[in-house]
């Protein structure tokens, strides 16, 4: 059962990255507009050239 | 109408790095283009930091450095763009972060995430019980299950415990106290398992049930977070400033929350009344449809009091702002509005009253297991574990669900239909409910004064008093303009103040406005009035010949005399209670066939009725959007509104209804009906489930595999009977209220 020496931690530190990621893409505002995000894609202001 | 210059300061707060931030609702944002169009738009303008559009809320977020730019050139630029926008008013947005959705989102992952590890290690428990897991091990999992179990529950756990704690120091019994007992017992006796080395422990069923819980709370707190937020930006629309004069004379339109008692207020012509006050200075008439419920123009001057959302007619007058003073008609509402809201909170929520049954019995049948297996010779500590895990097990997870899970479906549905709910338990109400009061101004009919029979546009005279009418924002004429169609004003219109507006035309005179503005006689007016019950007159006159009058009258809703017929017929009693006159309410109830019917009810007296109906075992649906209708709305077992009532009813009610429709009236009660079966069956699964499961509990052979099982499946079983809504109900039709929901379009 040595084996529990790393899959334990190793489990446990892969859903605190989990619940990390998740908290902090909380905090950052990615759940305010699920409307909005999926036509910003089609926007091409971001590229060079583009008409202003 | 004068355009004031607006206060702006008053929208705008600090943001960050010196840059001041302001929101926005726009209307009309529906796709990709508009959102861009306004973005790169914006950003053209000197000083803008941030334009963002929120698709999901329809709101703009603006940052700008204050002194490159203002914010009168940001809604000009919209306005450019073909948008219309307004700032929210900073008081009026309580909760725009949203600080109780965040909170629960963080408890929901935190308990999720933690209940997907724990699971990993109760599932390496079950498998190494079954097969040769030593008994090292499995106290070790254990152990980290409770490190990971306690922290979780301590922290995800609070929205429960806070609300158990208010419900138990205000000596009610409400859901969450059986749940915080279950999953505070859960973990105990887990950890005292695991001390003694035992094989089994609970942890993974306290943090799932806590998981499962949550879910349900947050799908609740999101519905009502999304009615909120579009019934603010509705109310953000509508603009609601005062133009308030300053002491130097200056006039600055300012949001209502910056409107004080003393204020002087400037009402233009055709604007709506922003606040209750005594005219100061002027004289005009004033459309009270809203307050009394009276659709004729009433003559106002000096001295005399209005009232906030009553429609000014054309002349402008200066308002002073009271405070109640106790003898109006504003305090006997707001009098009769306290007495019944009061009255009305005793209505206990199905969850809540199943509560009150579930928390005895499980606790009694927990408590005589016990006893039981005591009597049966065990020892008292094997008892006391059986009889906890038989309260774990009934813990109501499926209970919890099984209210909001059908709330949300039904209130997204009711969304969908333009119908927007104040109150969560108003689905559960207007089930119940057998007979309809409803008011007549501006709730059978349509808010909008129209010309009563056909417009003959062949007549010449008529179309250019028509546009002649166009030069004035008195209701009448907008609505003459409105039946006439017509386009081109006339040149040099001169206005007589509360009378009419004149012109020349080809040499010739020409006149509309007041009967006596045209020189009609009297004995004219009264036949016009005998022949058109009810109604108001605009008169016009061209040049030498005789003058007209045109009758004008609140118009049903286009869809009234159906939907009254479809309610009659799924068999509600329908009646009238109106604060109009007798001829005008006789001439609606006939139109749409209602027997019951009463007019010129004052406030107390719609109540009295209602009261009345109540105490004679009816249950009954108000329908209204006059001030005078609000303490009905309030006291009523269950209320309806319109958009487009005041203030004070739409708060009082418990849902308010879009569009130009009375549709959403039945489809309310349709849909509410169906809501309610459905709560019913998922309460009917959590009893049967609990029914099923006690016994196994009671005899002592629950595992947490079979608790997390379980409870698994029957949450699982009610969120499934819950979406059961959505089938069989058709999408509502296209246009059906479209133009006013455009959250629901694109």
């Amino acid at each position: 059962m040595d084996v529990l020496i790393f899959l334990i931690p190793i489990a446990l530190l892969l859903g605190a990255l989990g619940l990390a990621a998740f908290l902090w893409s909380l905090k950052e505002g990615q759940y305010e507009d699920l409307e909005g995000a999926k036509w910003r894609i089609l926007e091409d202001d971001d590229l060079p050239g583009s008409r202003p | 109408m004068t355009v004031h210059q607006r206060d702006w300061q008053a929208f705008v707060t600090e943001g960050k790095d010196g840059a001041v931030h302001m929101d926005l609702a726009v209307d009309g944002i529906t796709c990709a283009a508009c959102m861009g169009e306004i973005e790169r738009g914006l950003k053209r303008l000197p000083g803008i930091r941030l334009a963002r559009v929120n698709l999901t809320s329809q709101r703009l977020a603006v940052d700008w450095v204050e002194d490159q730019t203002g914010a009168d050139e940001i809604v000009a630029e919209l306005d450019r763009l073909g948008y219309t926008a307004h700032p929210f008013d900073p008081a009026s947005q309580k909760d725009r972060l949203d600080k109780t959705g965040k909170q629960l989102l963080r408890a929901l992952a935190v308990s999720g995430f933690a209940g997907m590890n724990i699971m990993l290690l109760s599932v390496s428990v079950w498998s190494g019980n079954a097969t040769d897991i030593t008994p090292e091990t499995r106290d070790f999992f254990h152990w980290l299950s409770a490190l990971i179990a306690i922290p979780t529950v301590v922290y995800s756990g609070q929205p429960f415990f806070k609300s158990a704690a208010r419900a138990l120091s205000s000596g009610r019994l409400n859901m969450d106290v059986p749940i915080v007992i279950g999953i505070g017992l859960a973990v105990a006796l887990s950890i005292v398992q695991t001390i003694q080395h035992h094989h089994h422990a609970y942890f993974e069923s306290a943090v799932m049930l806590l998981f499962f819980l949550l879910v349900g709370r947050y799908l609740d707190h999101n519905m009502r977070g999304r009615t909120r937020s579009f019934a603010e930006n509705i109310a953000a629309l509508k603009a609601e400033v005062a133009a308030r004069i300053g002491p130097d004379g200056t006039v600055r339109e300012v949001p209502l929350s910056k409107i004080a008692a003393g204020d002087l207020v400037l009402v233009s012509g055709g604007e709506r009344v922003p606040v209750d006050g005594v005219i100061e200075m002027g004289t005009s008439e004033i459309d009270q449809s809203l307050v009394t419920g009276e659709s004729l123009l009433v003559p106002v001057k000096p001295g005399h009091r209005v009232y906030a959302g009553t429609m000014n007619g054309a002349g402008a007058f200066q308002l002073r702002v009271e405070a109640a003073s106790g003898a109006t008609l504003l305090d006997e509402v707001n009098r009769l509005l306290e007495a019944a809201s009061q009255a009305k909170s005793k209505y206990v929520r199905i969850a809540d009253r199943a509560a009150q049954l579930y928390a005895p019995i499980v606790h009694g049948a927990a408590a005589l297991t016990f006893l039981g297996w005591l009597l049966a010779g065990m020892n008292w500590q094997p008892a006391l574990v059986i009889s906890i895990s038989v309260l774990i097990i009934t813990c109501p997870c499926a209970l919890g669900l099984a209210v909001p899970a059908v709330q949300v479906v039904a209130s997204g549905q009711l969304f969908r239909r333009g119908i927007l709910l104040n109150s969560g338990d108003a689905i559960e109400r207007m089930a119940d409910i057998d007979t309809i009061l409803f008011d007549k101004t501006g709730t059978l009919t349509s808010a909008e004064t129209a010309l009563a029979g056909k417009v003959d546009t062949n007549d010449k005279d008529l179309m250019l008093a028509a546009r002649l009418a166009l030069s004035s924002r008195h209701p009448l004429s907008a609505a003459l303009v409105k039946a006439t169609g017509v386009l081109e004003p006339l040149p040099d219109v001169t206005e007589v103040a509360g009378a009419g507006l004149e012109t020349y035309v080809d040499g010739r005179r020409l006149r509309v406005g007041s009967p006596a503005f045209c020189d009609i006689g009297a004995a004219d007016v009264e036949a016009a009035l005998s022949r058109t019950e009810g109604c108001s007159l605009l008169a016009y006159r061209y040049g030498e010949r005789d003058g007209c009058l045109l009758p004008f009258r609140q118009q049903l809703r286009t869809d009234a005399v159906e939907v009254i017929n479809q309610l009659k017929a799924t068999g509600y009693t329908i009646e009238i209670v109106s604060g109009d006159t007798l001829p005008a309410v006789r001439a609606c109830a006939e139109t749409l066939d209602i027997a019951d019917w009463t007019a010129g009810m004052k406030p107390a007296q719609k109540i009295a009725r209602l009261e009345d109906l109540q105490a004679s075992g009816r249950k009954v649906l108000m329908v209204g959007d006059g001030l005078n209708d609000a303490p009905a709305l309030a006291g009523a077992h269950v209320s309806l509104s319109p958009v487009s009532a005041v203030h004070l009813s739409q708060a009082a009610a418990d849902a308010v209804f879009l569009g130009h429709k009375l549709q959403p009236v039945a489809d309310t009660l349709r849909l509410s009906k169906r809501a309610r079966a459905a709560i019913e069956q998922n309460l009917w699964i959590s009893t049967i489930y609990n029914v099923i499961a006690v016994p196994i509990a009671v005899a002592g052979f629950v595992t947490p595999l079979m608790a997390a099982v379980a409870m698994s499946a029957s949450s699982l079983a009610v969120t499934a009977n819950a979406l059961r809504l959505r089938w069989g109900s058709q999408a509502p039709e296209k246009g059906h209220t479209g133009e006013t929901l455009t959250g629901a379009r694109g």
